[in-house]
């Protein structure tokens, strides 16, 4: 189990690689806030593994507050984008 | 068994996550990378959840972790059309294999005003009927 854990830990954490990737060459402001949705999704992901990983169900509170703050962030993020304001790329 | 399944889950909805990334990484416009990220990361913390309740077995912990995949389920689909229509305002470049745009050319960007398409002349005439109210 221990084996398992750590090869999806790996793979999550190249998933977050590749996003971040996205976050720094993105073309535009609207792919960024994709990304960086996926990232929070990618980390609520990684803080279930880890719960399981340390036995401790607490951090399930923590990964229901980190998908609150990414929607709550892309919500204000695209609020933002539709009401306009200095915008630079 | 139970060990088992856990570990299957683990790795999909890992897998599922890398597969949002890549997909994020390689498709070419805002529109086709959110159709990759939005689903197949939703499907990936389902999984990764179910095997946490899985894992823990109690009553409290089950009942946190189907509130998450609940308030997952339903709140990426609300934020990818946000984030879709404001960035179809703002104006993001579309994939240029794009084969259909509806949207284009009954939208006016300036006035916001949305036609239905069906405005011709012959729609626009008053046809009374017999049963019409004087």
């Amino acid at each position: 189990m221990d084996t398992v854990i750590l090869i999806s830990q790996i793979i999550m954490g190249l998933a977050l690689v590749l996003t971040f990737v996205r976050v720094v060459r993105g073309p535009s402001l609207p792919d960024r806030v994709v990304a960086l949705e996926l990232f929070s999704t990618t980390v609520v992901g990684l803080v279930g593994v880890y719960a399981i990983q340390s036995g401790v169900a607490s951090f399930l509170d923590a990964a229901i507050v980190i998908a609150l703050m990414g929607f709550l962030a892309a919500i204000g993020f695209a609020r933002f984008l539709e009401r306009g304001g200095p915008r630079d790329d | 068994m139970i060990e088992f399944i856990k570990g299957t889950l683990l790795i999909t909805g890992a897998s599922f996550m890398l597969l949002a990334a890549i997909g994020l990484l390689r498709l070419p416009d805002l529109l086709t990378r959110m159709h990759a990220t939005t689903k197949a990361a939703a499907l990936g913390v389902v999984l990764i959840m179910l095997a946490s309740a899985m894992h823990f077995a109690e009553v409290g912990v089950v009942a946190r972790s189907f509130a998450i995949i609940v308030f997952i389920l339903i709140t990426a689909p609300i934020a990818a059309h946000v984030i879709g229509r404001a960035g179809y305002f703002v104006g993001s470049r579309l994939w240029s294999g794009t084969v259909k745009d509806e949207l284009r050319p009954n939208y006016d960007p300036l006035t916001h005003e949305l036609k239905s398409g069906l405005e011709t002349h012959e729609n626009a005439k008053r046809h009374p009927r017999a049963t019409d109210p004087d």
